[in-house]
């Protein structure tokens, strides 16, 4: 039996994760489909289309497919946090905005060129997310979502009082800067298009490897019931603290690559909570809660959403926010869940079998 | 002498303040859900205010008899169509339930009214005040909310602790199962809240409203402030509430007399202060 062979519910009723759609409760679904096989080769072709994406698109798709890059990743990494740590963030615009101004900072201000600014980056992010991991960690609950908005807050509002980083009004990256990625326009973008591939990726592989370790049984055990977690010795502040900083510092790098595509960095926009978090969680629970395709699958889906009624001024977040109602209302596994992706076609699998 | 001006005017916005987050607390308090829709009952009732006042010609002050009512009326009929689908112990239906209110109401908002910033004009009692001693005056508006804002804290309190209602609404906080087998509608009870809720949040909008500008996107920073006030003070407590929101707003106050950059950074710190150091808050009534 393969690591993707789930396991019945039957088996251990009362420790079922709540997340509907993971664990089948038909016996028959026990083992996944014969369309998994061909579902992950549509898969890996869709992963090898976007990783190509500089060699066959126009520029306006590639633009497109560069912001799905970011919102995939976001989702992920939220989805991550939320659904199985249970940390129900609203504040992850503060590491969007914090990754955005470490990059402004060491590339402009200190001449580091920007891919090797990157892991700095990364670091400048945890540096960040331990605090606020352990400040916002004081809270609880729906508490604990809107601390981490204040938290966040708190940072665009410290940000606007550098003017070296570019004040209230923002600024560009500069030529010279943008050089450091390749002389001419065309080797710039593919090497900014595949930076933000790449970051997606990782947040994807990361998410999937961690939930598919030790970690990762204990994480979904927590989010069952911390207490009966801890009773079978899931150390359970250490686990949420780790949780939140890692998520942190990957979501920080997302705020460079936004930069990167952008070209510009101000405060409200890099913190913006509807752009990096509201809509976030609306693709998340719109593909779908508690899965890896879910989320990517709601990501793409919000874009496509967004071109079509993009002539239409604010419609587009006013019909978002009616289809997070109604999904919240009417399908709350998401779309990834009412197709039956988890059953049927369970591309990326995260669940274990349990010791013989 | 500007110092104690700045803290006599934080104590005052400090009322308004404490307001603000009563309702966020109520709803809270009762149905264990935020609602992330808050700051936008805030603006929203400012707006509806300006369209009352425009239409018929009166004071601010005097469209709040209108605005209080339609707003709670709007509050039971959200929360009995909507909301109340979304209680559960699960507390994210609700969160993106309430988010997804916050960002179409803060849309259709800019669609009908524009993105422009604009205040109540309540005339010349604006400029109305009194001089306490040489170098201190107090602005009467300023006053008068004030005592308008501690008076509904008070007959909130009142509410909750002394009434029939006020014990349906306690028993339904502590256990809503139990209520519901002691046959209280605890759907009713609900919708009853946030009713409470909204009209306290539109009170509030329409003085915050005559205090500083408003536009359609303020209303999360709104929300933030409210929510400030709530950790502060110590949930689960209306005074604490009030003591609070004081809190904050002498802390905006006197952050704004060193630097106008710091009024907001000064009361997100004292926040942060007091969840490092205290997180259950100043006042909080028990340590659950």
């Amino acid at each position: 039996m393969s690591i993707d062979q789930t396991l019945t519910a039957a088996r251990a009723p009362s420790l079922a994760p709540t997340v509907p759609g993971i664990v089948p409760s038909a016996p028959s679904a026990a083992r996944p489909s014969r369309a998994v096989l061909p579902a992950r080769i549509a898969a890996a072709g869709l992963v090898v289309a976007l990783a190509t994406v500089p060699l066959w698109a126009d520029p306006s798709t590639q633009r497109l497919a560069g912001e799905f890059t970011v919102f995939a990743a976001l989702a992920t990494l939220w989805n991550l946090l939320a659904s199985y740590g249970g940390l129900l963030s609203v504040g992850q615009q503060a590491f969007v905005g914090i990754g955005g101004f470490a990059l402004y900072g060491l590339s402009v201000l200190g001449g580091v060129p920007l891919l090797a600014a990157l892991p700095l980056v990364a670091l400048i992010g945890l540096a960040f997310a331990v605090p606020v991991a352990f400040l916002s960690l004081r809270l609880s609950g729906p508490y604990f979502a809107i601390g981490t908005w204040a938290i966040a807050e708190v940072l665009r509002l410290a940000v606007m009082l550098f003017p070296a980083l570019g004040g209230g009004s923002g600024s560009s990256l500069p030529l010279d800067v943008l050089r450091t990625l390749g002389e001419d326009r065309a080797s710039r973008s593919l090497a900014i298009y595949e930076t933000g591939f790449v970051i997606a990726a990782a947040c994807v592989a990361m998410t999937a490897l961690l939930l598919r370790s030790r970690w990762g049984l204990g994480l979904r055990a927590l989010r069952d019931s911390e207490v009966a977690a801890e009773s079978v010795g899931v150390r359970v502040r250490p686990l949420k603290l780790l949780l939140f900083s890692l998520v942190g510092m990957m979501t920080s790098l997302v705020g460079a690559v936004v930069v990167m595509q952008k070209l510009r960095v101000a405060p409200d926009p890099q913190f913006s909570v509807v752009d990096w978090t509201a809509f976030v969680i609306f693709m998340v629970v719109l593909g779908g809660y508690g899965t890896i395709e879910g989320p990517l699958l709601g990501a793409a889906l919000f874009l496509v959403l967004r071109e079509v009624l993009a002539d239409y001024g604010a419609a587009y977040p006013i019909v978002l926010g009616l289809i997070a109602i109604g999904v919240t209302l009417k399908m709350k596994d998401g779309l990834w869940g009412a197709l039956g992706g988890p059953r049927r076609w369970p591309i990326l699998p995260i669940l274990r079998r349990p010791p013989a | 002498m500007i110092w104690i001006n700045a803290l006599v005017q934080g104590l005052l916005l400090g009322g308004i303040y404490a307001l603000a987050a009563a309702g966020l607390a109520l709803v809270f308090g009762v149905m264990r859900i935020i609602n992330m829709a808050h700051g936008e009952v805030i603006v929203l009732s400012a707006f509806l205010t300006q369209m009352v006042t425009g239409a018929l010609g009166i004071n601010p002050m005097l469209a709040a008899v209108l605005i209080l009512p339609l707003m709670a009326a709007l509050g039971y009929g959200l929360q009995r169509g909507l909301i109340n689908r979304a209680v559960r112990s699960d507390p994210l239906p609700a969160l993106i339930m309430t988010f997804g209110l916050s960002i179409i109401a803060q849309n259709v908002l800019v669609t009908l009214f524009s993105a422009d910033s604009r205040r109540l004009d309540v005339g010349p009692l604006a400029t109305a005040s009194l001089r306490l001693m040489p170098g201190i005056s107090v602005g009467v508006l300023p006053l008068a909310m004030f005592a308008v804002a501690v008076a509904a804290l008070v007959m909130l309190h009142t509410l909750f602790y002394r009434t029939g209602a006020g014990r349906a609404f306690r028993a339904t906080a502590i256990d809503a199962d139990i209520a519901r087998t002691m046959g209280l509608d605890t759907d009713h009870v609900y919708g009853l809240v946030t009713a409470i809720a909204f009209a306290l949040a539109a009170l509030a909008g329409i003085f915050l409203g005559i205090y500083s500008s408003f536009d359609p996107f303020i209303g999360p920073s709104r929300l933030i402030f409210a929510f400030e006030v709530i950790v502060i003070g110590g949930m689960g407590s209306i005074y604490g509430a009030l003591a609070g929101g004081m809190i904050l707003g002498v802390s905006q106050a006197l952050g704004a007399q060193i630097n106008p950059q710091l009024q907001q950074l000064a009361g997100h710190l004292v926040f942060l202060a007091v969840i490092l150091l205290r997180p259950q808050g100043l006042f909080a009534r028990n340590r659950s």
